[in-house]
C-alpha cells in the first residue's frame, strides 16, 4: 500500500515538474528571442542526432558481437539438424544485405540531419524527383529481393518435402495438450497405431485403439531419444488448442492443429554429448549453471535440447517442456529396448484392455521359451525330483477334466519338445487339493491325466511313450490350508 | 548568400478574389448543430471536434495499454520482485506466496498481453491515428466545409466509444478479459474450458471489436467519399498533399478487409455459442471430447490474417503520410519523388491483400501456398525502400530547424528501416521456421508498425496541434519527449532481437522453466526498466498535451510552419465549415518549397506566368 502511495506521489511531483519546466522554456525563449533559441537548438539536437547516429550504429554493432555466442546460428549454436545449416546460411545472407542497407541508411539519415541543418544564409534546393535515382533504387532492391526470394524458397521446399516412399527413417508422434507434450514411438513394427479423440480417457490420454494390433507395442517415453544421424519425421497432433512443436536448436518448428495432422521432417546431427563438448570451448560456457553454486556443474555439463510450445495454448504455455537426447545409434536401440510399451504397462488387463483375461502372442512365446527351459534342464537332471516338471498353464474347468483353452499352447509346447526328443517317455501325474472327497479327487485327477494324454496322443506323440496317472489329494507339494497353497497343489505334472 | 526572405501571403485576399463560393454561411445549418455544449463538444458533428475526441479517446487508451505492458514486463524482468503494491488495483490477479512475494497470475499476464495488443492495434493505431488525422486532415487538405456525411462521421465516433466503453468493462469481468492473444486463435479462444479470459471476457472482446468494425467503416467510407468528391475546385488526385493519399488508400484497405474480420468473427460466434464446427474439430478439452467435428483452425487464420496484414498498413499507411508532409514542411524541401511516394502506397496497399498467409508459414498450411506468400511478400520491399530513399533524398539538401515534428520524422524513418529489414528476414518462409513466434519477431514488429507509427503520429501531433488548439505544444517537452523516446524505445525493443536469436519463445509468463530460455536475465531486466523510463516520457507528452491546450504559447500568425497546404489558409481557430468565406481553390501541388525565389507557395496561390508547373 505504502508503495503505492510513493508511486502517486512521484507522479504528482513529476506533473509539477514537468509544468514548471514547460513554463521555464517559455519564458527563456522570449527573453533570449525565439529566432536565436530556435538556432541555438536545432544545432543541439544535429549535434546530437550526429553523436545518436553514430553511438547507435557502433552499440547495435557491439551489442550483437557481444551476444553472438548465446544467438541460433553463431559460436557454438550451429544447426544441430541436417537441414537447419540451409536456415542458417539463409540468415546469413539477408544479414549481409540488410545489414549493409541498415548501416547507409543510418549514417545518411543522420548525416543529413546534421549537415542540413538551419542556416539563415542558405536555401534549400528544389529536388522534386529524378528518374533515374529512382530507377536505379526500385530495381538494386529487386535484384536483391530476386536473390533472397530463390534461395529461400529452394532451401524452404527441401525442408519441407515429405519422406521419399523407399526411404529409411524413424517415425515418432507428438501430441500437444494442455500443458503438456505427449510423445509417442512406434515400438517393434515399427507402426504408430491408429487414434481417436473421443477414446480418449485419463489412462488412454492419446485414444488409441487398442484393438489395433499396432498400437499394443508402442511407446509412450517421457523425452525424445534420437539416434544420430537417422532421419525422423514427426507426426504433430493437438488434443485440445493450438500447440506449436519448437525444437530450437534443430530449427524445426510447426504448429500442432486439432482435427489436422501435420509433420516435420528433420535429421539430427550433433549428439547432446557433442554439443556440449562444442559449448566447453567457450567462455560464456565456463561459468557455474546455477550461479548460487559456485561449485556445481557449469553451464555446458547442463546443455541438453528441449522441446518447447511455440504457439500461444493458454497460462500454462510457457511450460512444455520436455527433454530431448541426441545418441549413438547403440544408445539407441539400448534405450529402445529398456522401454516398455504403454498397453503393457498401463493398459494390459485394466478395464479399457479389449484383451481383457486373453493370451497375446507375446505370452504364447514367452511361455513356449520358458517351458522349452525348463525341459532342457529337466532333461540334464540326474535326481528323480528334477525330471518332473509342472506344467503351469495348463488349467482345467473347475471340477471337470476338460482342459481351458489357453491350456492348448503349454500342451502344443509339451508335444514339441516329445517329438524333438523321442527316446524320452514321459508319465502324466495330475494332482489336486484336498477340498472335496478323496475318493472323487483321485478319480478326476486320474482322468485330467488322461485329459492331457489324449491331448497329446492328438498331436502325434505316440501312445506308447506315455502313461497317465492321478494321485488325487496325496501328494501336495504346499499347504492345503491356504487358497494359495492350494492353488500349488492343483496341478499337473510331467516327468520324463 | 543573403538572408533568406519568407513571403508572407493573405489568404483571405487570394480566397476572395479566386475561391469559390459555395454559399455555405448563408444556411447558417452550421450554428444551428453548434448551440450548445452537447452540440459542440460531445455530439458534435463538426470533423475537427470528432478527430479530437479521437485523439483524446486514443491517449486514454495508448496510457492503459502501455500501463499494462509495465506490469507484465516488470513481471519477466523481475520475477522476485514483489508485485502486491499492485493488489488494490489488481486483486485477486495477484497471487502473493508465503514468503509474502506478490506475482501476476498467469491468467491476468496472459490477459494483459492480450489486451496490450488488441487494444494498441486496434484502438490507439487504428482510431487514435487514421482516426483522428483522417477527420481533422481530409476536410482540410482537400479544402472541403466538412466531411461528405457529418453524421456517419459522429456515429463513428460513438461506435468507437461504445467500442471502448465494451472493451473496458470487459477488463473488470470476474473471470479476466480475453487473455488468448490478439489475434485471437481458435479453439482457445472459443472454448471456456481451455482458458478463463475465453469466456465473458472474450464475448465482450468479440461484441467490443465488431462495434469497433462498424466505426471504422462509417468512418473509411466517409473518407473515401470526401477524397473522391469534395476536393475543392483544381485539387486533382496528383495535387493531394500525401497525408491525403495515405488516408485514403487506408480507407479503402480498411474497407475491403475489416468485414472479412468480422465474418471470421461471426462464424466464431456461432461455434462458441450455436454449436457449429466452423474451427473446431478433435477436441479434447475440460475432460470430455467434444461434438464438434470437421471444422479447421487454420480457417480462421486466413480470415483474421486477411485483416491482420492490411491492418498492418491501415496503421503504417498514414503514419508515412504524416511523416511524409512534415518533412517535407520543416525540410523546406519537395517531397522527393511525390509520384513514386504515391505508386509505393498503391503498391503496398494492393500487395498487402495477398500476403496475409506470412503470418501462416509454421501453422500446418500446405507447404507449397507458402512459395506464393513469400514472392509477395518480399515484393513489398522494393515499394517499402523507395519510401525510405526518398525520404532519405528529401532531407537532402535541405534546409531545416529541428523542431519536434522533424525530430519525430526522423525518428519514424530510423525506426522504418530497422524494423522494415528484419520483415526481410520474417517473410521467408524458410528463416520463419526459427524465427517464428520468437521475441524476433515481437522486436520486428513493434519496432515497424508499433513504434514508427507512435513516431508518425507524435510527428503530426505536433505539428497540427497549432491548428487544433491554436497554441503551441511546449518545444523543451516535446524535445526531452522526443529523446528519451527515441533511446528507450531502441533499448526496449532492439535486445530483443538477441532474444529472438537465441530462441526463446514470445508469450511465455517465464523463461526458467527451460535451460535454453534462461539465460537472459539481464536483458530481460534491462527492457523492463527502458520501457518504464520510456513510458515517463509519454506521461510528459500526456502532460505537455493537455497543459498546452489551456496554456500553450498562443498562435500569432495563420501559417507558423510556412506550409503550403490549405489547412493553414483558414483561421487560426477555424470556424464550423472551415474557412469563413468562400473556399480556397487550388492552382499548385502541395510542395513549392523554395522553388523559385518565394521560399514557399501556397496551394491557393495562382501560377504567375511562365512558371512551370508540377
Amino acid at each position: 500500500m505504502s508503495t503505492g502511495i510513493i508511486i502517486l506521489l512521484c507522479l504528482a511531483l513529476f506533473v509539477v515538474i514537468a509544468v514548471q519546466v514547460s513554463k521555464l522554456s517559455q519564458l527563456g525563449s522570449q527573453i533570449r528571442g525565439e529566432e536565436h533559441v530556435e538556432i541555438q537548438n536545432t544545432n543541439r539536437n544535429a549535434w546530437g542526432m550526429l553523436l545518436f547516429g553514430i553511438l547507435f550504429l557502433v552499440l547495435c554493432i557491439a551489442s550483437a558481437w557481444y551476444y553472438k555466442n548465446y544467438m541460433l546460428g553463431y559460436g557454438p549454436h550451429e544447426s544441430a539438424s541436417a537441414h537447419g545449416g540451409v536456415l542458417d546460411s539463409m540468415f546469413n545472407l539477408t544479414l549481409l544485405f540488410t545489414g549493409i542497407v541498415f548501416v547507409l541508411t543510418h549514417i545518411a539519415l543522420f548525416w543529413f540531419t546534421f549537415k542540413y541543418r538551419y542556416s539563415p544564409t542558405r536555401k534549400a534546393n528544389f529536388l522534386s524527383h529524378d528518374n533515374k535515382l529512382e530507377i536505379i533504387w526500385t530495381v538494386v532492391p529487386a535484384l536483391v529481393m530476386i536473390v533472397l526470394v530463390i534461395k529461400g524458397l529452394v532451401g524452404w521446399n527441401a525442408v519441407m518435402a515429405d519422406v521419399e516412399p523407399d526411404e529409411d527413417y524413424l517415425e515418432i508422434e507428438a501430441t500437444g495438450m494442455q500443458f503438456a507434450w505427449l510423445l509417442r514411438y512406434p515400438g517393434a513394427d515399427g507402426k504408430l497405431g491408429s487414434k481417436e479423440f473421443t477414446k480418449i480417457t485419463s489412462l488412454n490420454p492419446l485414444g488409441q485403439d487398442w484393438t489395433d494390433t499396432k498400437n499394443l507395442d508402442d511407446i509412450q517415453p517421457s523425452e525424445i531419444v534420437l539416434p544420430v544421424g537417422k532421419k525422423v519425421k514427426v507426426r504433430i497432433n493437438a488434443r485440445d488448442v493450438l500447440h506449436s512443436f519448437d525444437l530450437p536448436h534443430f530449427r524445426v518448428k510447426l504448429d500442432a492443429v486439432p482435427g489436422i495432422p501435420t509433420r516435420f521432417i528433420f535429421t539430427p546431427t550433433v549428439t547432446t554429448e557433442e554439443y556440449r563438448e562444442k559449448l566447453s570451448k567457450y567462455p560464456e560456457y565456463q561459468v557455474p549453471s546455477d550461479p548460487n553454486e559456485p561449485d556445481g556443474p557449469q553451464l555446458w555439463e547442463t546443455f541438453d535440447y528441449e522441446l518447447a510450445c511455440a504457439e500461444l495454448c493458454g497460462k500454462g504455455h510457457f511450460s512444455m517442456r520436455r527433454l530431448v537426447r541426441v545418441v549413438s545409434e547403440q544408445e539407441y536401440e539400448k534405450w529402445l529396448a529398456e522401454q516398455q510399451p504403454y498397453y503393457m504397462s498401463t493398459i494390459r488387463n485394466s478395464d479399457e484392455d479389449p484383451y481383457k483375461g486373453q493370451l497375446l502372442n507375446v505370452d504364447i512365446k514367452e511361455r513356449k521359451e520358458a517351458f522349452e527351459a525348463r525341459f532342457k534342464s529337466a532333461l540334464e537332471s540326474k535326481d528323480a525330483s528334477g525330471r518332473i516338471i509342472k506344467l503351469e498353464h495348463v488349467n482345467f474347468e473347475t471340477g471337470s477334466a476338460r482342459l481351458t483353452a489357453d491350456s492348448k499352447y503349454e500342451l502344443e509346447n509339451v508335444a514339441a519338445m516329445l517329438k524333438a526328443n523321442p527316446e524320452i517317455k514321459a508319465s502324466l501325474r495330475g494332482h489336486t487339493d484336498n477340498v472335496g472327497d478323496a475318493a472323487n479327487n483321485l478319480k478326476l485327477s486320474q482322468e485330467r491325466a488322461e485329459a492331457v494324454k489324449n491331448f497329446l496322443m492328438s498331436k502325434g506323440v505316440s501312445s506308447s511313450r506315455l502313461t497317465a496317472k492321478g494321485f488325487g489329494q496325496t501328494q501336495p507339494v504346499d499347504t492345503n490350508d491356504t487358497e494359495e497353497g492350494r492353488a500349488n497343489n492343483r496341478r499337473t505334472e510331467i516327468k520324463i | 548568400m543573403s538572408e533568406i526572405k519568407i513571403p508572407v501571403y493573405n489568404p483571405d485576399k487570394f480566397i476572395e478574389e479566386n475561391g469559390f463560393d459555395d454559399h455555405f454561411h448563408e444556411h447558417h445549418h452550421g450554428d444551428k448543430y453548434q448551440s450548445n455544449f452537447f452540440t459542440t463538444y460531445v455530439f458534435s458533428l463538426d470533423h475537427k471536434i470528432i478527430a479530437k475526441q479521437f485523439l483524446i479517446t486514443g491517449i486514454f487508451w495508448a496510457v492503459i495499454a502501455a500501463a499494462m505492458s509495465l506490469i507484465f514486463r516488470m513481471q519477466l524482468g523481475f520475477p522476485e520482485e514483489s508485485l502486491t503494491w499492485l493488489k488494490p488495483i489488481l486483486g485477486k490477479w495477484i497471487i502473493v506466496n508465503d514468503a509474502g512475494i506478490g506475482s501476476l497470475s498467469q491468467e491476468f499476464y496472459y490477459a494483459l498481453v492480450t489486451m496490450h495488443g488488441t487494444i494498441l492495434v486496434f484502438f490507439v493505431l487504428t482510431a487514435g491515428l487514421s482516426g483522428t488525422f483522417s477527420n481533422f486532415l481530409i476536410p482540410l487538405q482537400v479544402g472541403a466545409r466538412d466531411m461528405a456525411s457529418p453524421l456517419l462521421n459522429m456515429m463513428s465516433y460513438w461506435f468507437f466509444f461504445l467500442a471502448s466503453l465494451v472493451m473496458f468493462i470487459s477488463l473488470f469481468v470476474s473471470t479476466g478479459p480475453f487473455s488468448g492473444g490478439w489475434t485471437a486463435y481458435p479453439p482457445l479462444s472459443a472454448l471456456p474450458q481451455a482458458s478463463i479470459g475465453s469466456g465473458a471476457g472474450m464475448t465482450l472482446w468479440l461484441v467490443s471489436l465488431t462495434l469497433f468494425v462498424v466505426s471504422v467503416l462509417l468512418g473509411g467510407i466517409n473518407y473515401i467519399t470526401t477524397v473522391l468528391n469534395l476536393r475543392t475546385k483544381g485539387m486533382t488526385m496528383w495535387r493531394l498533399p500525401l497525408t491525403i493519399w495515405a488516408f485514403f488508400l487506408t480507407a479503402i484497405l480498411g474497407l475491403l478487409s475489416f468485414p472479412v474480420l468480422v465474418g471470421g468473427f461471426l462464424l466464431l460466434i456461432m461455434d462458441r455459442s450455436l454449436g457449429t464446427s466452423f474451427y473446431l474439430s478433435d477436441v479434447f478439452v475440460g475432460g470430455q471430447a467434444l461434438e464438434h467435428v470437421g471444422g479447421s483452425p487454420i480457417l480462421f487464420q486466413h480470415l483474421f490474417w486477411f485483416l491482420g496484414h492490411p491492418e498492418v498498413y491501415i496503421i503504417i499507411l498514414p503514419a508515412m503520410g504524416l511523416v511524409s508532409e512534415v518533412m517535407s514542411v520543416h525540410a523546406r524541401k519537395p517531397i522527393f519523388g511525390y509520384r513514386a511516394m504515391v505508386a509505393s502506397m498503391i503498391a503496398i496497399g494492393f500487395l498487402s491483400f495477398i500476403v496475409w498467409a506470412h503470418h501462416m508459414f509454421m501453422s500446418g498450411l500446405n507447404p507449397f501456398i507458402s512459395n506464393f506468400f513469400v514472392v509477395f511478400t518480399l515484393m513489398i520491399a522494393v515499394p517499402s525502400a523507395v519510401k525510405v530513399f526518398n525520404w532519405l533524398t528529401t532531407l537532402y539538401g535541405g534546409n531545416f530547424k529541428l523542431t519536434v515534428p522533424l525530430l519525430f520524422a526522423i525518428g519514424f524513418v530510423s525506426m522504418f528501416i530497422s524494423g522494415g529489414l528484419t520483415g526481410i528476414f520474417l517473410g521467408n518462409s524458410a528463416i520463419d521456421i526459427q524465427m517464428h513466434d520468437t521475441y524476433f519477431v515481437v522486436a520486428h514488429f513493434h519496432i515497424v508498425m508499433g513504434v514508427a507509427a507512435f513516431f508518425g503520429m507524435f510527428a503530426g501531433v505536433y505539428h497540427w496541434f497549432p491548428k487544433m488548439y491554436g497554441r503551441f505544444m511546449n518545444d523543451t517537452l516535446g524535445k526531452i519527449h522526443f529523446w528519451v523516446t527515441m533511446i528507450g524505445a531502441y533499448c526496449v525493443f532492439w535486445p530483443m532481437h538477441y532474444i529472438g536469436l537465441a530462441g526463446v519463445p514470445r508469450r511465455y509468463y517465464t523463461f526458467d522453466s527451460f535451460e535454453t530460455f534462461r539465460h537472459f536475465d539481464g536483458i530481460n531486466q534491462f527492457i523492463t526498466v527502458a520501457a518504464i523510463i520510456t513510458f515517463i516520457a509519454q506521461m510528459i507528452f500526456v502532460i505537455n498535451f493537455f497543459y498546452s491546450i489551456w496554456k500553450g504559447k498562443k498562435v500569432k500568425s495563420r501559417n507558423p510552419w510556412n506550409a503550403t497546404t490549405l489547412e493553414w489558409s483558414t483561421p487560426i481557430e477555424p470556424v464550423h465549415g472551415n474557412w469563413p468565406g468562400k473556399i480556397p481553390t487550388v492552382e499548385r501541388w502541395a510542395y513549392d518549397y523554395n522553388k523559385d525565389e518565394r521560399e514557399f507557395v501556397p496551394q491557393y496561390i495562382p501560377p504567375r506566368e511562365g512558371e512551370e508547373m508540377h
